[in-house]
Parts: C-alpha cells; sequence; structure tokens
C-alpha cells in the first residue's frame, strides 16, 4: 500500500482524505495557498507546505510546485480530490513520469471523458444511450422537421453559438420547429454571427441521477448503486440522495450494469462516476462521466458501507477489489446538503469571517468540515464550507433527521444557504420524491424558466 | 459626483466601460469574481464615468470604491 500521499486540494475534502490516511497508517502532506495557512487541513497533516498566493493558478492549479513537494517529501502517492487539478491528464501523466501514483484513472482515460463530443462517442460505442440529437449542423428546415419526427416532439432548437439558455427553443409540434428555425437561425446569424442550429429531443422533467463504480486495474468493476442529484441551482448540486426516490429496483440494475460494462469497456479504472438524464418513462441517457471522487461521496458510503477513500488508495496501490457485485449492499437512505456561503436569497457569495458554529450532533449524522468557529471564508475558493449528512432505514426517517439537524444547525458571522435547504426540504414536493432539475425554479423561487 | 462601491470582497474580473463613458441607470460597470461566481455592479445613477479606479486582476474588498461617475 502507499505510505505518504500527498493531498493536492483544500477544505472538506483535504480533511476527508487526511481521516482516511490516518486510519490506514499512511502519512499525509498537506499542500495550502496564503488564503488556508490557518485551515484545519493544514493542522491535521502530517506536514504541511506553502504552495503559493492565494488564486489558484498560484496555488492549487499551480502544477509545478504540487509536483517540487512531493518529491522533497518523497510522497509516493497523490490524492487529487475534486476541482482544481483532479480531471488534469497532463498532470496525472507528469505524476508517471516522475514514479508518483496519481490516485485516479489513466492520463488517457482523463484525457477521453474531459472532451464533450468524443466522450459521447466513447460512451455510446460502450453501450450507453445518448439523447437523441445530431451533432452536425442542421441543413434547412426540412431536415430538422424530418428528424424532430423521428425523435419525437417535443424537440430543442439549439443555436451553436448560443449558451447558458441563449438560442435555445423547446418546440412541440413541426409548425412550431419550422417558425424557431427560421426566425432562430436569422438571430443567430445576426447576434453570434454563426446560423448553425442542432437539434435534440427535449427531456420533460428530467432527472439527474449518476452511477458510482469502482473499478481495479484487473478489469474487475463493480457498480455502488445510484446517487440522485436534480436538485441544483446554476447548474450546481444542493441536495443529493441515495436510492434515488424515483427508480425502480429494475431500472437500477439496468443502470448500474450498463455503467459499469461501460466503465469497463473505455479501460477505467479507480473510483468514477457516470452521470446520467433520466426521463419521467425512466429512460437514462448518458451525460458525462467524472473521473475523480465526487462531492457527494458520502451518501453512497452510508448506503454501501464502504470508505470510497480506502478504496481509492487500495485500488491505486495496485490491489484487486476485495468484493464482487453480489456483496454490494444498499442499506437505508441517505440524503447530503451542501453547506454553502451565500445569501439564501439572492444566491450571491457571502465570505467573511465566521464567529460561531455549532452543528448537530445525533444518530444518523455525519459531518464533512472546510471550517472552525472562527474560520475566515476567503472569496478565492468555491462557496461550499461544509456537508450535513444524514442517514436513516427508510427515506421519511432521513428526511426527519435532516429537518431537525438543520434547524439546529449554527453558523454565525456569515450568511449561508440553510434558510434555502429548509425550504427544500419542508416542501410537500421533496417530501413526495417529485425532485427534478427544476426543482429550486418551479418550487422555491416559483419563475419559468425552461430548464435544459 | 457619486461613487461606485464594491458590495463584497473579490478580484476584479472585468472593467465594462471606460472613463467619459456614459452610463445609465442599473447599467453593469465592473464584474467582480467571488467564490467563483461572476457578480455584476452596476452604476445606481445615470452620468459620465470619470474615473476607473481599480485594474483587471485586482483584490477588492466590501466597500472599496470602483469607479466614480459624474
Amino acid at each position: 500500500m502507499l505510505k505518504k500521499i500527498l493531498i493536492a486540494n483544500r477544505g472538506e475534502i483535504a480533511e476527508r482524505i487526511i481521516k482516511t490516511c490516518t486510519r490506514l497508517g499512511i502519512k499525509t502532506v498537506a499542500v495550502y495557498s496564503e488564503a488556508d495557512k490557518d485551515a484545519p487541513f493544514v493542522e491535521h497533516a502530517d506536514e504541511a507546505y506553502l504552495l503559493g498566493g492565494p488564486r489558484v493558478q498560484e496555488s492549487y492549479l499551480n502544477s509545478n510546485r504540487i509536483l517540487e513537494i512531493a518529491r522533497q517529501t518523497k510522497a509516493d502517492g497523490i490524492h487529487p480530490g475534486y476541482g482544481f487539478i483532479s480531471e488534469n491528464a497532463e498532470f496525472a501523466q507528469k505524476c508517471e513520469q516522475e514514479g508518483i501514483v496519481f490516485i485516479g484513472p489513466t492520463p488517457d482515460v482523463i484525457s477521453l471523458m474531459g472532451k464533450k463530443v468524443e466522450s459521447r462517442i466513447a460512451m455510446e460505442a460502450a453501450g450507453l444511450p445518448l439523447v437523441p440529437g445530431i451533432s452536425r449542423p442542421l441543413k434547412d428546415a426540412d431536415e430538422a422537421a424530418e428528424l424532430a419526427g423521428n425523435f419525437g416532439y417535443p424537440v430543442m432548437l439549439k443555436a451553436s453559438a448560443g449558451g447558458g439558455g441563449i438560442g435555445m427553443q423547446a418546440c412541440s409540434n413541426e409548425a412550431e420547429l419550422r417558425k424557431a428555425f427560421e426566425g432562430n437561425q436569422k438571430r443567430a446569424l445576426m447576434f453570434f454571427g454563426n446560423g448553425d442550429m442542432f437539434l435534440e429531443k427535449l427531456i420533460e422533467k428530467p432527472r439527474h441521477i449518476e452511477i458510482q463504480i469502482l473499478s481495479d486495474a484487473d478489469g474487475n468493476t463493480v457498480y455502488l448503486w445510484e446517487r440522485e442529484c436534480s436538485i441544483q441551482r446554476r447548474h450546481q448540486k444542493v441536495l443529493e440522495e441515495a436510492p434515488s426516490p424515483f427508480l425502480d429496483a429494475e431500472t437500477r440494475e439496468a443502470m448500474g450494469k450498463a455503467a459499469a460494462a461501460a466503465a469497463k469497456t473505455i479501460g477505467y479504472t479507480n473510483a468514477g462516476t457516470i452521470e446520467f438524464l433520466v426521463d419521467e418513462d425512466k429512460n437514462y441517457y448518458f451525460l458525462e462521466m467524472n473521473t475523480r471522487l465526487q462531492v457527494e461521496h458520502p451518501i453512497t458510503e452510508e448506503i454501501t458501507g464502504l470508505d470510497l477513500v480506502e478504496e481509492q488508495i487500495r485500488i491505486a496501490s495496485g490491489e484487486s477489489l476485495r468484493f464482487e457485485q453480489k456483496d454490494i449492499i444498499l442499506d437505508g437512505h441517505a440524503i447530503e446538503v451542501r453547506i454553502y456561503a451565500e445569501d439564501p436569497k439572492t444566491m450571491y457569495p457571502s465570505p467573511g469571517k465566521i464567529t460561531d458554529l455549532k452543528l448537530p450532533q445525533g444518530a444518523g449524522i455525519r459531518h464533512e468540515l472546510g471550517v472552525t468557529s472562527t474560520s475566515n471564508v476567503t472569496p478565492f475558493y468555491d462557496p461550499m464550507i461544509a456537508k450535513l449528512i444524514v442517514k436513516g432505514c427508510t427515506r421519511s426517517e432521513a428526511v426527519s433527521r435532516l429537518k431537525e439537524a438543520l434547524a439546529q444547525y449554527r453558523v454565525e458571522g456569515i450568511k449561508t444557504n440553510i434558510p434555502l435547504l429548509v425550504d427544500i426540504v419542508s416542501h410537500e414536493a421533496f417530501q413526495s420524491g417529485d425532485t427534478t432539475t427544476d426543482f429550486i425554479q418551479k418550487n422555491i423561487l416559483k419563475t419559468n424558466t425552461v430548464s435544459s | 459626483m457619486a461613487e461606485i462601491k464594491s458590495n463584497m470582497a473579490g478580484s476584479v474580473w472585468k472593467v465594462l466601460v471606460a472613463p467619459g463613458e456614459k452610463v445609465t441607470e442599473g447599467q453593469d460597470i465592473i464584474i467582480l469574481e467571488s467564490m467563483k461566481m461572476e457578480i455584476p455592479i452596476a452604476s445606481e445613477q445615470e452620468g459620465i464615468i470619470s474615473e476607473i479606479k481599480v485594474n483587471e486582476g485586482d483584490f477588492v474588498n466590501d466597500g472599496d470604491v470602483l469607479a466614480t461617475i459624474d
């Protein structure tokens, strides 16, 4: 097994990795920016070294400096956590050249899954369904109408040069589509100087459901069930749960098997997540693969009893999986909420100094924390300061625990999204499991925006 | 003359106007970046930009003056 791991990350995930390493008797090296010099993970690691200034280019993205510290401290592995350099194929390659184990898949696989078009082609070849659509510009309105007839209405017409909802229009029949094509192409040419139009089947009431997989270097691959992550704001997850309240046993197994088989086909190693869009008829479509540990991995740990960081380290050390698919349990129900330093109404960031922090305690409550009761939350990084994870025997028990825990959670000095989380969890639609990706817009903000 | 101030700590991501430029009430003047999010700072009045006090990349604190307007 690896003997000394450098953790190329910060905050709660650095703390999380240190915990597992300490339990396994592995030494830890923390690296930090000037803004994080007083952070708890710096104190808790066996050794800690300054990377540079607070900006990410000078610190957590400074791969040369990270490798230099790994060499100096004789670390034999690097855990990248999530974000920052975790999906940087070039960095993984450099580690390989230096003889340091990058805890993740091979550089080739990271690179392939990081490309939008190529990853879809590879995963379709590996057997995963894609949202019906075309990957080249439409010739004209006639072609659009013909394709839409094949996909089935409604469809989404997209301007190639648009983005963030601009230049997109949902069409529910041929007349609408033909009218939208002419008008939108003209507008796209005028605004973006590019009239290329694409067409995709519109997935109504979509859910975001992802499958966690583990693969060793011998090609043994298992799936650790799903996580439902539909509740998002600005395309960032806010609340995740496992298992999904929507899937039945049959779909769960089909998605899990398909994900594991696809991972095996592309030669995946270590922990990874395949994200799917799921429609109301439980059809699932491949979105993307994340080649790293996910923020929401604790809910999978809660229902399977596994430590995903430990499994990552074992696989990276060259060990084979110690279990088969039939050994993976699905016990109870887990929910995670992300505590963000942000205004719960405007959702704007709220950096500043924490003056008090009181965490709920009790059965079925777990915390992953990047801050203390005196931390300064700087504006340089992601606003997530903590994660609250609850587990119950059933979903309704987990939901009640979450409500009670949120009511007792106190953060003073900065604003947090806890009031928003309370609104979500108290909402009837959440309690009944009606969680589609437009949940916050529809039920909390009560605005009617077209979701994509 | 009025001052346009930052409402939070962050970095100056983009300066959208130049001195001498006429701006309207509610027009975005500067975009800050804080916690990986873009925060637009708008002018609260109509007028002519007299001075831009920050450069792209500068770090600013809550309450710092970003620009002045006549």
